[in-house]
């Protein structure tokens, strides 16, 4: 706000740092504070992280020091000084030309969703070589010469080709790589980099981040990297901030906060890392012959046999396999994790087992008996025996509907019991998954996330199913709420002796809850064992792909 | 992760409810989200202003709309006694501007019912079922291709030119619109994951549509109301003013715009004001069904 920073030892070998900063968002509901006095500093060719959970203010911090808050965010005090240069001013909208020269030239950013921050409909090459033009270093053929040159540093293959091409013709790995081109193109001095990996694979994602390192590294740009993942995080970092509600609670080396953690907050983050604990907390499940032993005698809960299903694809002959010749069978009580990356046929193959897509063939059996066995009342009760838990919290509650209403649904459509019985097992269901009673008329607006995901277990075990089919069931959730949730499952399971189907693309969270795990490789199962068998005794290399890209090594 | 505190009794004893009732929906949000919205608060008050004009006409107009003043044909807008001038025939154009008003909602109100009525259950079965689709988006096709005029004319001329007649060919006219747009809201809702959620319980087709489509649906069938609300206003006007719809003596705007032009260059505010009626009412329906669009869904403009 008041001028150039005048003593310059201060600022010595630092290039951003942030001091005491407040943002403020205007809402309906008046001014709403989300950052409270949040200290931070990035060193010249230095690599920090800033942790936390979604609502932490991570993503927030750095949108103010880059000057891209939403249109109702706005600074309300503490200062942001780049190379020295106090430049709140600008980035308060005050200075248009200086917020200009800062972004871009100084401090680059690659955003979250490579899917939706390029124009679908220009070429690669061409915006690329535009922030060249604006920020005046290339001009004409000059910059669409520099336009490939940087998008085969960022990894493009056959880079002069491929600029040519539309995003559409582009993977999510290779936009993101695009937008890494981007970001560098005017050689800023700092790359924030804001949860740059989040919506790929995790194969993927390590090829980014790895590439991302080396070009910050050869040509010494510091890097913010914003991120959920404490294991992430700390793999690839410097220093590490934590920050929760919108305070810097922790901040200190990687290796220190990983081995000692000293706040709280920082505690319970380490813990619920399910990358770390993969690695490090001993396995406390039973094995599932174990369980299975148990249980001789009793039939599979599932069992599927030789599934296929293909898709016709617009615009070509051939059919896709989706999922090719898939066979498995789940022993009652215990839990089968499908593994895979996108495009790998595990979507497919729950919606398979659950009816909602017809195989093409094959055939799925839920305790001996088949969906598409013909008889309602035979159908209805296999639909009875399984219940799916979906991905998306915030996608899978009508919310038009109140808690009640939504887990008292299947007990209605069933005709089980009278109102009054329903109300009792709706209260019942509520204390299962750890929800309070009061909040049985509230709508799913009015709930937090990891709340509608007990709300949609709840519904999942209305009808006293046998099976459940988690479909990434906790893979929209903040590790801290995760973690909860997957202790709420596997409570589930030993007090209700539920058999799980779980899908998810996150190998680590496999270790806490399955028994058994599938991994899936373009529509086929590519290694099939119990879990740790598969993750200290990996037999096909894929798997040893997918077990080495998980983040948390330094643990 | 602690349990709730919650008695065991509560849960085992039947004669208590074991839960909270419902009290009551996000209405409150909807309404401070509106007031919140300038251009809602204008709009909302416009309307509240017609809405009043229309159903107070019989007792605030200085005169019975259709009464004749021979003495004072032409009378000025201001005269002692007629606020906006007469007519031709000396009528008090503020009476019939007042009367007219009612017709136009009348007839609005009557024709967004006919397309609601007809096109919502057209829309929800062939957004639904797929081998619907193809026959009610062909029979929309066909009620768009054909002008809209011609059916009012048709109408008009097998069941004569009536108030109810002009809503029948104007609500007809709009229902292709509700359709597609009820239309789309299945198709976006059918693949949402709680009616995944619901087939997988084993719901019916017609659950489905009742339980999770439609009222989520609603939001989007009460903005194309206020869509079609004005269109069809002007509808209503021009249908009158071709004498297809109200007969006079019966007021009507449109038919006050066609009687005006006869002697437009002597008495223009006889053809200002009814006009100027015309615009308010649809400035007030678009500016209010903007501010409502904006309020039910505050995700999707910000």
């Amino acid at each position: 706000m008041t001028g150039p920073v005048t003593s310059q030892d201060q600022s010595q070998g630092e290039f951003l740092r942030i001091e005491g900063l407040d943002v403020g968002y205007t809402t309906s509901a008046g001014q709403q504070q989300v950052l409270h006095g949040v200290d931070l500093s990035v060193g010249r060719g230095q690599t920090v992280a800033v942790v936390g959970a979604s609502g932490s203010g991570k993503s927030t911090t750095a949108a103010a020091a880059i000057g891209l808050l939403a249109g109702n965010g706005r600074i309300t005090g503490g200062r942001i000084c780049v190379a020295g240069e106090d430049v709140t001013h600008a980035l308060r909208g005050g200075d248009e030309a200086r917020l200009r020269r800062l972004r871009g030239r100084q401090i680059g950013l690659v955003p979250q969703d490579p899917m939706s921050n390029l124009n679908p409909s220009a070429r690669i090459g061409r915006q690329v070589a535009e922030t060249l033009v604006v920020h005046g270093l290339a001009k004409g053929a000059a910059a669409r010469e520099r336009a490939v040159e940087l998008l085969q540093e960022a990894g493009i293959p056959d880079a002069g080709r491929r600029a040519k091409q539309y995003p559409h013709e582009f993977s999510g790995g290779m936009r993101q790589r695009v937008l890494i081109a981007i970001a560098l193109a005017a050689e800023p001095e700092l790359l924030i980099a804001d949860e740059p990996t989040s919506a790929l694979d995790v194969t993927v994602q390590r090829q980014i981040l790895d590439h991302l390192q080396e070009l910050t590294r050869a040509r010494g740009t510091s890097l913010l990297l914003i991120t959920h993942d404490l294991g992430l995080a700390s793999d690839r970092c410097d220093d590490v901030v934590v920050m929760s509600e919108g305070r810097v609670v922790e901040r200190g080396p990687a290796r220190r906060i990983l081995a000692t953690p000293e706040h709280d907050y920082t505690r319970a983050l380490v813990a619920a890392a399910p990358s770390v604990a993969a690695r490090t907390a001993p396995r406390t499940r039973p094995a599932v012959a174990a369980v299975a032993a148990g249980r001789r005698g009793e039939p599979p809960v599932l069992e599927v046999r030789d599934l296929v299903k293909e898709f016709r694809v617009r615009g070509q002959r051939e059919k896709l396999r989706a999922v090719d010749g898939v066979s498995f069978t789940v022993p009652a009580g215990t839990t089968t994790a499908v593994v895979g990356e996108s495009g790998s046929g595990k979507t497919t193959t729950a919606r398979l087992v659950l009816g909602l897509e017809e195989a093409t063939s094959g055939s799925v059996l839920v305790r001996g008996e088949s969906l598409s066995s013909s008889g309602r009342a035979r159908r209805r009760a296999v639909r009875r025996d399984m219940q799916p838990v979906f991905q998306d919290p915030y996608g899978s509650l009508d919310p038009t509907m109140t808690v009640e209403k939504l887990i008292d649904e299947p007990l209605r459509i069933f005709a089980v019991g009278d109102p009054r019985s329903r109300r009792t097992r709706v209260a019942e269901l509520l204390d299962h998954v750890a929800l309070s009673r009061t909040l049985a008329q509230r709508r799913p607006a009015e709930l937090s996330g990891g709340q509608r995901q007990r709300v949609a277990i709840a519904r999942a075990l209305a009808l006293d199913p046998k099976l459940v089919v988690c479909d990434e069931a906790v893979s929209a959730l903040d590790v801290l709420v995760q973690q909860q949730v997957l202790q709420l499952l596997e409570r589930l399971q030993e007090d209700l002796g539920l058999t799980y189907l779980f899908i998810t693309h996150d190998l680590a969270v496999v270790r806490h809850l399955a028994h058994d795990v599938l991994v899936m490789r373009r529509g086929r199962v590519v290694e099939h064992g119990s879990v740790d068998d598969v993750f200290e005794r990996p037999q096909h290399e894929y798997t040893v792909d997918l077990l080495s890209a998980i983040p948390g090594r330094a643990a | 992760m602690s349990r709730p505190v919650s008695p065991p009794a509560t849960s085992t004893t039947p004669a208590v409810d074991p839960l909270p009732t419902d009290l009551g929906s996000s209405r409150g949000r909807v309404l401070r989200s509106l007031l919140h919205d300038r251009l809602g608060v204008i709009g909302g008050s416009l309307l509240l202003l017609v809405v009043a004009a229309a159903l107070l006409a019989p007792w605030i107009s200085p005169y019975p709309p259709t009464q004749v003043h021979f003495e004072t044909p032409f009378q000025q807008p201001r005269t002692v006694g007629f606020p906006l001038g007469t007519d031709d025939l000396g009528r008090d154009i503020l009476s019939r501007v007042l009367h007219g008003t009612r017709a136009s909602l009348q007839v609005g109100l009557l024709a967004v019912l006919l397309s609601v009525v007809v096109g919502t259950p057209l829309g929800l079965l062939a957004g639904y079922w797929r081998w619907l689709d193809g026959i009610v988006s062909r029979l929309t096709d066909l009620v768009l291709a054909f002008p809209f005029l011609v059916l009012a004319v048709g109408l008009a001329a097998i069941r004569g030119a009536s108030l109810s007649n002009a809503a029948i060919a104007l609500g007809l006219a709009h229902v292709p619109q509700m359709i597609r747009v009820v239309r789309a809201e299945t198709l976006r809702l059918e693949g949402a994951e709680f009616v995944l959620a619901a087939r997988t319980m084993d719901a019916s087709g017609a659950r489905i549509l009742a339980t999770h489509v439609l009222p989520n649906a609603v939001p989007s069938i009460i903005v194309q109301a206020t869509v079609i609300m004005p269109a069809v206003v002007i509808g209503e006007a021009l249908l009158s003013f071709l004498g297809l719809g109200i007969q006079p003596p019966t007021p009507s705007l449109g038919i006050m715009l066609s009687d005006a032009q006869q002697y437009i260059f002597r008495a223009p505010y006889a053809a200002l004001f009814p006009g100027l009626a015309i615009a308010v009412i649809c400035l007030a329906f678009n500016l209010f069904g903007d501010a409502l669009r904006d309020a039910i869904d505050p995700g999707g403009s910000r």
